[in-house]
């Protein structure tokens, strides 16, 4: 009768399990309390409201690229990217536009990267936190939230009449660079600080210097999010009407189409033309215009902007597949 | 002269905070200099000093002089040779999103070490002194973040000892691992002394006793009691050092 009760014995613990599920039968375990009640409920309704706000924004967006693909179609063809536009633009293609825009997209971002990328490893990994810092912050911040006709402004004052480069293509890339630039920034920083702090101590502690915790561990493990940045500037740099509209976009130009002059056919000097501000032409400027071309541009500036952006999608995604922590 | 560190009359104030009141502390060569005293006496903070990795806590002031091999660290031109001297384990372990092999060869490499079969040989060492290396032998090239806690740990202790310092500084090391490892890793401790000086911060009150030489006893930044392990333990001066040796506080 007295002896010690030893709760690991399978029998015992038999017994103990007895004695618990006794007096509690099924039903009474499943049913909801009120609160619990409560609780499927809210559930229910969070998971609507959020369905429906996402819904709210795709079916819009998948109505416009239809829309546009529909109307565009006729116009779509392989002689549509590669030809000039002719008859004072009212047929053709868009050869020179789409040749004018990928230049300035990627002056700009041979300008823009790597100036933004290495102002925000100065401000994440050397910048002393003091109010000369905050303030850079802040401006950065408030930069890129300026609307593109400010910095068209800018361009025009800054590029175009004081460091005398005239309307050119080189001062609407610098003017696209400074408008990208803020953003490249805060994604470098934000990119840089999830790199947990630990690892550049433990760096220091082995007598690394700064730069070469940078080199070795900070960048090769916030380059995902860094790209990324970088990449969604690519996209709207391309999008941009406003800042080159002043600065070097020109209305109209031929150029050779075949041959490798066709590649490069502006030189920093010159202007060029741009497919959002040929798509701004067509619709406004030019009569006579076939709807078809103009929805033509706009399908290949948004099929150009959806590939580069699901191009830092896939980046991402494989350089996250690789993430070493 | 004969001493590996000396701290002269050391302060340390994060803010308007005070880690540390005015330490005056000799620690002599190749001992194990153990550093006792509850959560939060500066013990880490003491450590920081040494090898000057206060320096990256912007809100940290430090006043008075350590001195580390007969040198002002604050004089340092070079601080990335003062830090090389130094080998520092701290309590969380932090294995560097690398493989194993080149989480350890990360300081050589950094300090010019290229050869191959060189760091090599180093890399197997450092690991062996870790008790390491028969678990992780076989698979040098995995990422060190994927290791265990206590491995990573290790690893950690390693990557300490990749640099051959002359002073090792451990702080509360033996936190994640598990208890026969640390016997093992203890006894190549009291092999090291041989080589080098260790300072040896821990919680575990009875592992100063086994361990070192000497010990000092920190509270709420100040320096209480240092003296023979023995004598610390058994005759204390101090009434606050008697009572936090037979775990009364703390
Ligand atoms: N980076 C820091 N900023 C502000 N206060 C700190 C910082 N690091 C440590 N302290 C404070 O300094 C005191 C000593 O800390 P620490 O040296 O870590 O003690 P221990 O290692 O003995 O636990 C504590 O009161 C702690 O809150
Ligand atoms: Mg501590």
């Amino acid at each position: 009768m007295n002896e010690p009760f030893d709760a690991k014995s399978s029998e015992n613990q038999y017994k103990l399990l007895g004695e618990l599920t006794v007096p509690l039968d099924d039903s009474e375990l499943f049913t909801a309390t009120s609160v619990e009640h409560w609780k499927q409920v809210t559930e229910k309704i969070a998971w609507f409201v959020c369905l429906l706000a996402t819904l709210v924004l795709i079916v819009p967006m998948m109505a416009i690229l239809t829309y546009l693909l529909v109307q565009a179609w006729p116009a779509l063809s392989f002689s549509f990217l590669v030809e000039n536009p002719h008859n004072y633009m009212t047929a053709g293609g868009i050869w020179a536009p789409l040749v004018g825009t990928f230049w300035l997209v990627w002056i700009s971002l041979l300008i823009a990267a790597p100036v933004g990328v290495l102002a925000g490893v100065y401000l994440n990994e050397y910048a002393r936190d003091n109010w000369c810092t905050r303030i850079i912050n802040l401006a950065v911040v408030n930069l890129a939230g300026v609307p593109s006709i400010i910095h068209a402004l800018f361009g025009v004052g800054a590029f175009v009449m004081f460091a005398g480069m005239g309307r050119s293509l080189l001062a609407a890339s610098c003017t696209l660079a400074v408008m990208t630039l803020p953003v490249i920034i805060t994604s470098t920083r934000e990119a840089l600080a999830a790199v947990p702090r630990a690892f550049r101590e433990a760096c220091w502690n082995l007598g690394a210097s700064r730069w070469q915790t940078i080199r070795t561990i900070v960048l090769p493990n916030s380059i995902s999010g860094i790209l990324t940045g970088v990449i969604l500037q690519v996209s709207r740099a391309a999008g941009e009407t406003a800042p080159i509209l002043f600065t070097g976009a020109v209305f109209f130009s031929t150029l050779p189409e075949y041959g490798i002059q066709a590649f490069f056919p502006y030189g920093l000097g010159d202007r060029c033309m741009a497919l959002s501000m040929h798509l701004f032409t067509l619709s406004t400027q030019v009569r006579g215009v076939t709807p078809a071309l103009q929805y033509g541009t706009a399908v290949v500036l948004i099929g150009l902007v959806l590939a580069v952006n699901s191009l830092s999608i896939g980046l991402r995604v494989y350089l996250r597949s690789r993430k070493k922590w | 002269m004969d001493h590996a560190i000396q701290f002269d009359d050391v302060s340390v104030h994060y803010g308007g905070k005070t880690a540390l009141r005015q330490i005056t502390l000799a620690i002599p060569k190749k001992q194990i200099f153990g550093i006792i005293g509850p959560a939060n006496s500066g013990k880490t903070t003491l450590l920081k000093c040494i090898n000057r990795t206060l320096d990256f806590t912007p809100a940290a002031r430090v006043s008075g002089k350590v001195v580390v091999a007969g040198r002002d660290v604050a004089g340092f031109r070079n601080v990335y040779e003062l830090r090389r001297r130094v080998g520092m384990v701290f309590p969380l372990p932090v294995g560097l999103p690398l493989t194993i092999y080149e989480n350890v060869a990360y300081a050589p490499r950094r300090a010019g070490i290229h050869d191959r079969a060189e760091l090599e040989v180093l890399v197997e060492h450092c690991l062996h002194q870790a008790m390491l290396w028969d678990e992780v032998s076989d698979r040098l090239d995995m990422l060190g973040t994927r290791l265990s806690g206590g491995q990573q740990q290790r690893l950690t202790l390693a990557r300490a000892l990749s640099h051959r310092p002359e002073i090792l500084c451990l702080d509360e090391f033996s936190i994640a691992i598990d208890p026969v490892t640390t016997m093992k890793i203890e006894d190549v401790l009291l092999e090291l002394k041989e080589q080098m000086t260790i300072v040896l911060v821990t919680n575990l009150v009875q592992q100063a006793r086994r361990l070192a030489d000497r010990t000092a006893f920190l509270s709420a930044g100040t320096l209480i009691e240092e003296g023979e392990t023995e004598k610390i333990f058994t005759q204390p001066v101090n009434r606050l050092t008697e009572r936090y040796v037979n775990g009364e506080f703390g």
